[in-house]
């Protein structure tokens, strides 16, 4: 039997005091029998014994103040034990202090924890046969034709939501659904996000592959709990056993007019989180194809529509499967002397401002990032090498956002290539305000983009 | 116990409640200001003065002016989700502050910047105005805790739809309010959709009176288009919850005539049950022929109520389309208050 050591009464604690023996040297002890009381300033606890024998030695006196934890305080003797066989545990060293005592000794402790995070490697979009049909549909269509084809190839995929089953989906992403596969499979709910976000995880963990969509992801703050705690964590927590390939989707970012609590863009909130992927398209043939990888992915997937730009169109390669890779920026232009970055709507103000500032003569790279987690730094970076000087543009505020990220890594990655410093285009980090005025001065502009340019090429 | 009404036979009951004069002709001035205002505001929108959403209450003015009737008026706390415009103007909210809120100008009860679905009035104890479905359920849970903690005597009262009353936030506000006995009403406005989805897909129990049951909360079933049966109900449940017994809950049956928002398919009703409520129950037409037949005013007398409305509502819309926007500078104004 060993020695009986200080109790910790909680994991912070580090000493206390020995208030009172409850036995003396010679008593026989058996299971559950109280040895002593202990306490702290903040609770007092009972000692029990483990095992039965007999108290061969008192080690602590009574009263004794700020006895550490892990001291031994007392032996008791099992069956056939001698005191002898005890006397070495008594010089046990305290292992809560270990650690400490290591990093003192010049053993660095952080040295064996901080193996490096892994390094995420994208692939390629997929190559397209030289002469592939190009079909023009809106981002609308391209969204609703990922989810039918997937619904097509894998029965465990079904679609839950507000409205999106007989009503056709608020914003009609989901027409025609319910008519090819049922309510079984396009299942309307009640309004009750937190539930059904809870409920979808669930059978998610039970092998579905739930496709959530938020009438707008404003609302998915309702959910975004178990969105976080319970999807996104769970692969970690369980060591690797329960997988909750889900996606989440729904039209993100501001709307027209419709005030702060329904306009505003969650971007930089669910890149934040680690065991989340997050994608956020532009085109319809990423949005088609990304939105077709989100639903094959094993893990939980955010994908952040952008309501402005359902009805906007774009060329489609007709092909049978097409997927594009998850975590792969797309060069939507190739230039030497400045990069822009941007995703979603913002890619709209960045789009519109290269065309004018080809036009004045200055050779943009563009850079449409697709995936927000795992953010393809790389391409990013070698753009930077190549331009030395980088706009970020988004419709998110700007404190902690997508842009603020973008230049953080530059900083650590390819400072000495900068010949100018970073400038984010943002939101301003205001609530979104109803007048039609106020809401124009909140939003990013293409002038704003523009003004940018300028000022990291030192042309104004 | 929980105890139920059958409401839905309001109409032939013997002994349902009247009212006087006074009340008929200030309810029927009430739910007419909500109705022609409601009326111009759909005018507006489609006009482009208006923009984003913009929920009308057209068809269910008899529930807010029969609630506020019961109530004190400057003391109870009122609050309700974005379908809010008849509350403001029932509760006395000037009506041009509320159109020019519509159409975003300075002169909009939150100056521009709050929009259709949220407007406030601290003087009038109207907390919103709320846009989260459910939201408001919480809050006005909370405005009866501070009636309680501060011994001030005023009920809040609660309104949501048949659609919020399926967010979990209920329940959980439900179990506080019995379990503290908070002075809060429960209004639940069952307009039998939410967007367009019926009660019948998506409420596993449908009648919303019986929901706070598991907490013992009474609840009523009311015909939510006879105004004087909601003033009856609000009564009772105001008093309830002022004398220290608790939350109370009203189930309103009521419907509402235009789209959910202003940009609403329909085609999950049919066109006949929308025009046998507004033939068969509008609550409007309900207090207007009892006025006549009781011979509380004349067809001129309230043609010059009507007359009088529609001045204050033209005046409203004038003033919304002429105000100007807010300034540039108020952008960055209101986000903290700094110390
Ligand atoms: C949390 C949340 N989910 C979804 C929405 C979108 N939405 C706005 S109103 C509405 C329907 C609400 O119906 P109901 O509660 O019956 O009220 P009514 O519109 O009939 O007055 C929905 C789904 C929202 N605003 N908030
Ligand atoms: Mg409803």
């Amino acid at each position: 039997m060993p020695n009986i050591l200080m109790p910790a009464l909680s994991p912070t604690m580090e000493e206390g005091k020995l208030s009172k023996w409850l036995v003396k040297e010679g008593d026989t002890v058996s299971p559950g029998d109280v040895l002593a009381e202990i306490e702290t300033d903040k609770a007092t606890m009972e000692v029990e014994s483990v095992d039965s024998g007999v108290v061969n030695q008192l080690l602590v006196a009574e009263g004794t103040d700020n006895v550490k934890v892990n001291t031994p305080i007392a032996i008791v003797l099992g069956e056939g034990e001698k005191a002898e066989d005890i006397e070495v545990a008594k010089t046990v060293p305290e292992p809560a202090e270990a650690p400490v005592v290591a990093a003192e000794n010049g053993v660095d402790p952080a040295a064996e924890k901080t193996a490096a995070a892994p390094k995420f490697e994208p692939a390629s979009d997929p190559d397209l046969p030289a002469d592939v049909e190009m079909v023009e549909m809106t981002v609308r269509q391209a969204l609703n034709e990922a989810m039918a084809e997937e619904l097509r190839r894998d029965k465990d995929v079904f679609i839950i939501g507000e409205e999106v089953a007989e009503y056709q989906g608020a914003y009609k992403i989901t027409q025609n659904l319910l008519q090819e596969f049922g309510p079984e499979r396009v299942v309307d709910t009640p309004i009750t996000e937190h539930g059904f976000a809870g409920l979808a995880v669930g059978a998610a963990f039970a092998g579905l592959k739930p496709i959530v969509e938020f009438m707008t992801w404003n609302f998915a703050m309702q959910a975004i709990d178990q969105i976080i705690n319970s999807a996104a964590k769970q692969l970690y927590m369980s060591g690797g056993q329960v997988t909750a390939p889900i996606v989440f989707r729904g039209p993100n970012g501001v709307a027209s007019r419709v005030g702060a609590q329904h306009s505003q863009d969650y971007s930089a909130w669910y890149s934040h989180v680690p065991g989340l992927t997050v994608i956020a398209p532009y085109s319809a043939a990423d949005a088609k194809g990304l939105l077709k990888a989100a639903i094959r992915s094993p893990n939980p997937v955010i994908f952040l529509e952008n309501e402005v730009l359902y009805g906007s169109t774009g060329e489609v390669p007709k092909v049978d499967d097409f997927v594009l890779p998850i975590g792969k920026a797309r060069i939507a232009r190739a230039g030497a002397d400045v990069t822009i970055v941007s995703f979603s709507m913002g890619m709209r103000y960045a789009t519109q401002a290269t065309e004018k500032l080809v036009a004045a003569g200055v050779d943009v790279e563009l850079i449409d990032l697709r995936t927000l987690r795992p953010l393809d730094m790389d391409t990013v970076i070698a753009s930077v090498k190549k331009t030395g000087r980088l706009v970020t543009v988004e419709e998110g505020w700007p404190q902690g956002g997508i842009g603020a990220e973008i230049s953080a890594q530059v900083n650590e990655q390819a400072f000495d290539y900068l010949d100018a410093p970073v400038i984010r285009v943002t939101g301003k980090d205001v609530p979104m305000p109803y007048a039609a005025n106020l809401e124009k001065l909140a939003l990013p502009h293409v002038d704003d983009v523009i003004a940018a340019v300028n000022a990291v090429t030192y042309r104004s | 116990m929980a105890r139920r009404a059958v409401a839905t036979k309001a109409k032939t009951q013997t002994n349902s409640p009247q009212f006087n004069k006074e009340q008929e002709l200030s309810a029927y001035h009430d739910m007419l200001l909500v109705r022609r205002f409601e009326e111009k505001a759909g005018q507006m929108y489609g006009m482009g003065l208006i923009g984003g959403f913009c929920h009308l209450y057209i068809g269910q003015e008899a529930v807010v002016t029969g609630v506020t009737m019961a109530s004190k008026k400057g003391e109870d706390a009122q609050i309700t989700g974005y379908r809010d415009h008849g509350h403001m103007l029932v509760m006395g909210l000037e009506p041009r502050g509320v159109m020019a809120e519509l159409t975003g100008r300075a002169g909009g009860l939150s100056g521009g910047k709050g929009g259709s679905m949220h407007m406030f009035s601290l003087e009038h104890r109207f907390y919103g105005g709320n846009g989260i479905v459910g939201a408001q359920v919480s809050l006005g849970t909370g405005l009866a805790f501070a009636s309680k903690y501060k011994g001030d005597g005023s009920v809040s009262i609660a309104y949501f739809g048949d659609g919020a009353a399926n967010q979990g936030q209920v329940y959980e506000s439900f179990n506080m309010a019995k379990l503290w006995n908070l002075p809060v009403v429960y209004v639940i406005e069952n307009n039998k959709y939410a967007m367009g989805t019926s009660v019948e897909r998506s409420s596993a129990t449908t009648d919303f009176s019986q929901r706070g049951q598991s907490f013992d909360i009474p609840g009523e079933q009311v015909d939510g288009m006879d105004v004087r049966l909601v003033h009856d109900a609000a009564e009772r449940a105001i008093e309830h919850a002022r004398s220290g017994k608790g939350p109370y809950i009203l189930e309103m049956l009521t419907y509402r005539y235009r789209g959910h928002s202003m940009s609403d398919p329909a085609k999950y009703r049919s066109k006949d049950e929308v025009t046998k409520y507004r033939q068969e129950r509008d609550p409007i037409e309900q207090v207007k022929a009892r006025i006549l037949s009781e011979k509380h005013a004349t067809e001129d007398e309230l043609k010059e109520i009507e007359t009088k409305i529609r001045a204050i509502v033209t005046e409203a819309a004038d003033f919304a389309t002429n105000d100007p926007e807010p300034d540039a500078s108020e952008l960055w104004t209101d986000i903290t208050i700094s110390a």
